[in-house]
């Protein structure tokens, strides 16, 4: 069909082909030329057959198109060369031939045996039905690609010989052809291999034990890949999600499901090391715990504080099974001496096992961290480098996950916006807009500006304030509630404000305004916490006692878990009473049938607050990631329920790669630094409270690991030498300075390897640029020389 | 060969989870929805070939603009009617599989934008593609000034040796610049 649209128009272009070289009749019975030749271009493939073209007469002999040297003007060279080489302008042999072209059949030419044998039995006359173009015209045609493309085929096949089985399975995949061709080159690539290998079960006995391992190991595996595949937690909501309102969206989700395993890493690792070890040996009971009434719950004390829940709970004793022969501890008097002949419990001590169990957690947590933000960022940073992807943008636009039809609808509108903006823009160039215009801009940013400031500003002071106050106040037992409270409070209503200002500066760009809401609520969520560290490590920490703390960290871990809880309490309140009572206001009051826009940048952030306040708060109190656990969980449903009844989705495109390195990179940078950054200054400097906790009656909680160490040492001469390899090594400047001086040095070398493939991929470019215009050079003269040779000797 | 509509055999399944991105149990579930796709009668017979019209019945597929390509893409039909069988129907859903790498996913791609079949994008491909991104109605589809504009600037971008279409290796090339789409070009069933 498209073909003969393009004979068609070949007819009627030609026209003004040949008039640029000198006037001519235009072509008649287009249709016997393709045929003819066909049948001429399968004697010889090579030439450009216009032997039959009897469309031009009067070509100007002496006028070749291009010649070699001088005529060419560079600067309209390029349209011009683009125009000449367009379609139309061709007659139909030469088009034919272009079509054929390697870099133009490179895709389709794998599909072709398939329909070569199909149709070979019928040769086709008729060129009016061929919306593929290789639908032979003539069976020798056929016959030629045939050969062709058997040709690659046996390459393949040839190709997948020298591999090993499941590499060649892997590059079998990788190959586009249909799942029938597969088949085929599988059977020929591997009809001498033993196919009893594949799917058959005879294997001879010498074999047998040696498949039997590995036929179980790869159903454990596959077993284990099925569980954590069906673990795929929530596959199906979110595929409603991103049928919907696709991928901006499902990024919050996806986002939502990372935290929750990191968090379930960090419990099981707690409680593995941690809270099994000390639950399965409590504490002496304090009889002062208090009846067990809800409100503990929400408030984290009373029966809680005593729990396993908080950092008063551990103990600083050493679990054992039995007792060595020599020990006059009194605390290990009852129990027997230890046989050594006999298995017994290697001691577990629960405070190195604390420190350790949290410093590595931490480790880990930083390595998958870097490593995904390594990953995303590799990914996404090429998009910062071009100025515009116009091209990658459109052809990648299109975002195939979204069924439902009033979305898809929504999508091309999105796009159909998104393009005549920026075709505008291109056309019309920057507005040249009067100065009084933009003074004006201007001033109402430097506004919008100061407004967000000052009131970051105050609310930290109002925090601080609120928290001086309640230091001095009678401690920590009415008004526990009110300091959560108000931080939640802030945190619910300044992003509004915000998005107030954003609204009334009226961003040019939309990724501007995206890129400076998230920086506003960032310089919030940051100063708030700091101010809250402050209170805590800088004034109950530094002196507890005076204000009546006997356990400070208990008390911090129950602020935190206090803090995390009122946040998901107002993050409840707001989603259904915020986003439903909007939804409700703009029906009824405003009469419009729009629904409010799920804002997915404000919404990341807030579960990064969440997960800052879990990171700090996991040393003080270690079954703190259980808490938000839950909470994601819930949060979960609660989101997704909000946002397919309240919801619609965004009319601003949203770049999903880039906002997820975004948002990887800020749960590392302030999100996770910031929380180790405090619980490293806890470990290293602050004194442990003296009669709660694992380290009691030390000078830091760094120092029960020395203690530790030293212990090891004294039983075991290898750690003695790791221990002294440690002191020499990692507290010597020298060494760190070497490793740091070699990372340096790799970067480099890696940035000096980056710069030569620029230049390369630069003169490449301009190498194949010089290819097009030789190529079209050839054509065109060859096409030019032709129907000169068929002017010459008309009837041949 | 082909596989009869009423169940699946182990050995085909290893075969078809070996040669396409497709897990085992995404190959069951396309197989229950293809097998809901056909008659009474089909379903007994072995390799059947599902026509056009009731493969764009699937909801995925429903309201794509390029539904009609993606199925002639994937179609091995002689009769270039669309009609999917299932493998080619896995074909398709493999090319889209989270799993698929980037070259596949760019090759089909290309494929579907191919409007014409003829091996590259000319001026015809890319108008035709914007109007499938654009939508329907005449307020959302670009003017010709616009849609001239915007293919000179996609051609500018795009193609290398300035021959006024884009090929494959083009094609790739600005794909491969663009990170979001391996995660637009998917459908999961």
């Amino acid at each position: 069909m498209a073909y003969s649209v393009n004979i068609s128009q070949t007819d009627s272009d030609s026209e003004s082909d040949f008039e640029d070289m000198g006037g001519s009749k235009p072509g008649q019975g287009t249709f016997r030329f393709i045929r003819e030749s066909a049948a001429s271009t399968q004697r010889c493939p090579e030439s450009l057959q216009m032997d039959d073209f009897r469309g031009c007469t009067g070509a100007n002999r002496e006028d070749l198109p291009f010649t070699a040297s001088g005529h060419m003007r560079d600067e309209t060279l390029d349209t011009g060369q683009r125009k000449s080489l367009q379609r139309h302008h061709w007659s139909a042999a030469t088009l034919k031939v272009l079509s054929s072209m390697p870099s133009r059949t490179a895709g389709i030419n794998a599909v072709i045996p398939k329909y070569a044998r199909d149709s070979s039995q019928q040769p086709q006359t008729s060129s009016h039905d061929s919306s593929h173009h290789s639908k032979p015209i003539q069976a020798d045609f056929v016959q030629e690609q045939m050969e062709e493309t058997s040709a690659e085929e046996k390459q393949l096949v040839s190709n997948l010989r020298g591999l090993s089985v499941s590499e060649a399975m892997r590059k079998l995949r990788a190959t586009p052809l249909s799942l029938a061709d597969k088949m085929r080159v599988r059977r020929l690539a591997f009809r001498d291999v033993d196919e009893s290998s594949f799917i058959s079960r005879n294997i001879p006995c010498y074999r047998r034990l040696g498949v039997y391992i590995s036929r179980t190991w790869s159903q454990c595996l596959f077993i284990c890949l099925s569980v954590l595949t069906s673990l795929q937690l929530w596959h199906s909501p979110m595929k409603i999600l991103s049928g919907r309102f696709g991928t901006g969206v499902l990024s919050y989700f996806l986002f939502l499901r990372t935290l929750l395993l990191f968090n379930l890493f960090l419990f099981i690792i707690n409680g593995l090391f941690l809270v099994f070890p000390q639950a399965v040996n409590p504490p002496p009971h304090d009889p002062h715990s208090n009846n067990f009434t809800g409100l503990e719950l929400l408030t984290g004390t009373g029966y809680l504080s005593q729990s396993v829940m908080f950092y008063g709970f551990y103990t600083n004793t050493t679990l054992t099974t039995c007792r060595a022969a020599n020990s006059n501890a009194t605390n290990t008097a009852d129990l027997p001496i230890c046989d050594p002949h006999q298995p017994h419990m290697v001691p577990y001590s629960i405070p190195a096992a604390y420190l350790f169990t949290i410093a590595i957690a931490f480790f880990i947590i930083c390595i998958i961290l870097v490593y995904s933000m390594s990953k995303s960022f590799g990914r996404s940073v090429q998009v910062l480098k071009s100025n515009r992807n116009l091209a990658g943008n459109i052809f990648c636009i299109w975002d195939f996950k979204v069924s439902k039809n009033t979305s898809v609808r929504l999508q091309s509108e999105k796009i159909s916006t998104q393009l005549k903006e920026l075709m505008s823009e291109l056309t019309s160039g920057e507005d040249a807009k009067s100065y009084t215009l933009r003074l004006c801009r201007l001033m109402v940013h430097v506004l919008a500006w100061v407004t967000c400031l000052i009131s970051i500003v105050l609310s930290a002071m109002a925090v601080h304030y609120l928290s001086e106050a309640c230091i001095t106040q009678s401690p920590f037992k009415d008004t526990e509630l009110v300091l959560p409270a108000v931080v939640s409070a802030i945190n619910l209503l300044l992003p509004g404000l915000f998005n107030l200002c954003t609204w009334v500066e009226n961003y040019d760009s939309p990724s501007v305004c995206v890129y400076v809401s998230i920086f506003r609520n960032l310089m919030l969520k940051v100063s708030i916490i700091g101010v809250l560290c402050f209170r805590w490590l800088g004034r109950i920490a530094v002196e507890p006692v005076n204000h009546g703390l006997q356990c400070w960290e208990n008390c911090v871990g129950q602020e935190l878990y206090r803090l995390l809880l009122m946040d998901f309490v107002f993050t409840v309140l707001y989603t259904f009473l915020g986003e439903f009572l909007w939804r409700l206001f703009f029906k009824q009051v405003l009469k419009r049938n729009r629904k409010p826009v799920f804002d997915i940048a404000r919404n990341v952030l807030e579960l990064i607050y969440g997960q800052t306040l879990t990171w700090l708060g996991v040393l003080f109190a270690p079954l703190l990631p259980a808490v938000q656990i839950l909470k994601l969980f819930v949060l979960f449903y609660m989101k997704k329920s909000s946002v397919l009844l309240n919801c619609q989705a965004s009319r601003q495109p949203w770049r999903a790669s880039q906002m997820t390195t975004l948002f990887v990179f800020l749960l590392f940078f302030p999100s996770y630094l910031g929380a180790a950054v405090s619980v490293i200054y806890t470990i290293w400097t602050i004194k442990p409270s003296t009669e709660c906790g694992p380290f009691r009656n030390l000078t830091t909680m760094f120092h029960s690991g020395k203690l530790w160490v030293q212990q090891l040492e004294s039983s075991n001469t290898l750690l003695f030498w790791l221990s002294k390899a440690y002191d020499f090594l990692v507290e010597n400047p020298l060494f760190l300075f070497l490793v740091n001086g070699f990372f340096l040095i790799v970067i480099y070398v890696h940035s000096q390897v980056v710069d030569g493939q620029r230049t390369i991929v630069n003169r490449l470019q301009k190498q194949i640029e010089n290819e097009g215009k030789d190529k079209k050079f050839l054509i065109t003269n060859l096409q030019a020389l032709y129907e000169r040779s068929s002017l010459v000797s008309p009837n041949r | 060969m082909g596989t009869t509509a009423s169940q699946l055999g182990k050995d085909m399944l290893s075969e078809y989870q070996e040669l396409t991105f497709l897990t085992k149990q995404e190959i069951l579930l396309a197989h229950k929805r293809f097998t809901e796709l056909l008659t009474k009668d089909e379903k007994d017979l072995p390799n059947n070939r599902v026509p056009m019209e009731r493969i764009l019945t699937l909801p995925e597929l429903k309201s794509n603009p390029f539904r009609k390509r993606i199925c002639n893409v994937f179609s091995t039909s002689e009769y270039k009617d669309g009609g999917l069988t299932f493998e080619d129907f896995l074909d398709l859903l493999s090319a889209f599989s989270d799993s698929a790498t980037l070259e596949i996913k760019s090759h089909y791609a290309f494929r579907i934008f191919d409007f014409d079949d003829d091996g590259t994008l000319d001026c015809g491909d890319l108008e035709k593609l914007v109007n499938c991104l654009t939508g329907e109605t005449d307020d959302t589809r670009l003017t010709p000034e616009e849609m001239r504009q915007l293919i000179n600037n996609i051609l500018e971008e795009s193609d290398i040796d300035k021959d006024g279409t884009v090929n494959l290796s083009e094609f790739q090339h600005v794909i491969s610049r663009s990170p979001d789409f391996v995660s637009s070009f998917k459908i999961v069933l």
